[in-house]
């Protein structure tokens, strides 16, 4: 659908420190167009600090996140890319940089609690938008409308998005992300606070995201969710990358002891 | 036992005075005595320029100061809480210096006009006006940070949007600064002089007809202010309850 795209994002090496803790450690995996990745984990294994490197929220402690450049034919893989040494700063730095220049506005994130502007649920979609697209108010009117009755909002455009309910402001949240027309969408634990019903419209949502040509990664604690929604699972653990596997070879024949664990809900740190 | 006798009678006038006076202040508001109202509209007047002055930059700045990283935030930060408590009268010396002919903005001749008393008024505010919003801007930041940047929004196109957000909590600031402007007598004293028709506010001219033992007209003017006061802080907190109803609490 996209003539140019960020994808593949290639994840070298990735790693994250606190205070001297190893929070993500040697992360190095790729992202590929087109399927559902889920990231799944124990709490602390990283799930929500791997999305906010990948977003550019956080700068990398160390390692490479190379998306593709939108601005070449897709598929166009780019050898001069340096592959840079571990111990070399400045390409590296260049990386991190091109990184939050250029495919931040290619991707969009859904966040696990809704931040929402103290305006009406249209004026939070024009507002994003208006950062975002330039130009031509009465397209940017027609994307918002459109998004609005994607996500069975346009009833409640006028309200305060505030006053919305929890899940009213995530499907919002939603509308908000797909209306950036994203290449990618992060979703941290999009549904952690959602009663079943929300819950179910927000999965339809991100299908139908996903159906619009969207590539979404996304974090999850809900098995029977990263079950109906995931191409394939990455399976983090203290920070390292344990397990990568299609959905339906992790959940039937996990490899590592960890995940195994896991899926048994054994797996408690 | 006589002492005793004199000193109650001597209450008793000053509290038959006082009863007196507030009569007569009342007499004075309802009847709309020009020279009073020329008082209470010079007031209104400098301190609602000053306001909108000291609005216009304090907002942004504290905002800017909250979100943006450049050298010496952290010590214009510090500056902006410590200037809060500036003492007018010291600001009214400032400013007097600054304005009197043989200083360097002496040319103007500025000194004992109202524009004087607005600039000093807006000197004694700003401060107070950007501390305050510094710290709400920073709070809202802290909340909306990830989302806003998730979106493209950095710290600088922040500024308006996060003013706009934090409204309701600014209205409370604005009148803080307003209550500052039209209380203070220090400053205003200082660089507008008091003069019959001319500078003369509420605040120098209860002063003035106090020490002069007139106290009708300042007891007038005293509850002129009281009721200002009250009126504005009142109307705040409705349009303030309004709001948090309309867009969602603050702190939620």
């Amino acid at each position: 659908m996209f003539s140019t795209s960020i994808l593949p994002c290639q994840v070298k090496s990735l790693s994250y420190h606190v205070e001297g803790r190893t929070l993500i450690d040697d992360l190095t995996f790729d992202l590929v167009a087109g399927s559902r990745t889920l990231v799944l984990g124990p709490n602390g294994a990283g799930k929500s600090l791997t999305l906010r490197l990948l977003h550019g929220l956080l700068p990398p402690s160390g390692g490479t996140i190379d998306w593709a450049d939108p601005n070449k034919p897709q598929q166009h893989q780019t050898p001069q890319k340096r592959r840079a040494p571990q111990n070399h700063q400045p390409p590296q730095n260049h990386q991190v940089s091109q990184k939050h220049q250029i495919p931040q506005k290619y991707q969009a994130m859904v966040f696990q609690r809704p931040v929402m502007l103290r305006r009406t649920a249209a004026a939070n979609l024009d507002y994003a938008l208006s950062l975002t697209q330039e130009g031509d108010r009465a397209g940017r009117r027609r994307r918002r409308d459109w998004v609005l009755a994607q996500t069975g909002l346009t009833q409640l455009a006028e309200r305060p998005a505030r006053l919305l309910s929890i899940g009213e402001q995530q499907r919002l949240a939603l509308a908000r992300a797909w209306a950036l027309e994203p290449q990618v969408l992060f979703l941290d634990e999009p549904t952690a606070s959602l009663d079943p019903g929300a819950t179910r419209q927000v999965e339809a949502i991100i299908q139908a995201i996903h159906a619009s040509g969207t590539k979404i990664v996304m974090t999850t604690h809900d098995l029977g969710q990263a079950h109906r929604l995931a191409d394939e699972i990455i399976f983090l653990h203290q920070g390292h990358l344990v397990e990568r596997q299609s959905c339906d070879a992790f959940f039937t024949n996990p490899q590592s002891a960890a995940a195994a664990a896991f899926l048994k809900g054994e797996l408690l740190w | 036992m006589q002492n005793e006798l004199t000193v109650s009678s001597t209450r008793l006038a000053i509290m038959n005075d006082i009863g007196q006076a507030f009569l007569t202040a009342f007499k004075l508001i309802a009847g709309w005595d020009r020279d009073l109202a020329e008082i209470i509209g010079l007031s209104l007047q400098v301190s609602l320029i000053a306001l909108a002055v000291a609005a216009a930059i304090g907002l942004p700045l504290g905002a800017a100061v909250a979100l943006l990283r450049f050298p010496g935030r952290r010590a214009l930060a510090v500056l902006l809480s410590a200037l809060m408590g500036l003492p007018p009268v010291v600001v009214g010396l400032i400013v007097y210096l600054m304005l009197s002919r043989a200083g360097p903005l002496g040319v103007l001749g500025l000194l004992f006009t109202p524009t004087a008393m607005i600039i000093a008024q807006c000197l004694l505010i700003t401060p107070i006006i950007a501390a305050l919003t510094r710290q709400i801007v920073l709070d809202l930041w802290s909340d909306y940070r990830e989302q806003l940047t998730s979106l493209g929004c950095g710290p600088a196109r922040a500024i308006p949007t996060l003013l706009w957000d934090a409204r309701t909590a600014l209205v409370t600031v604005i009148l803080a600064g307003f209550g500052r402007a039209t209380a203070e007598v220090g400053a205003v004293m200082i660089v507008g002089g008091n003069i019959d028709h001319v500078t003369r506010v509420m605040t120098t001219a209860i002063a003035l007809e106090t020490s002069r033992g007139d106290l009708t007209l300042a007891l007038a003017l005293g509850v002129v202010l009281m009721a200002l006061s009250l009126t504005i802080n009142g109307a705040a907190f409705l349009c303030r309850d309004w709001a948090d109803r309309g867009q969602g609490r603050l702190a939620s």
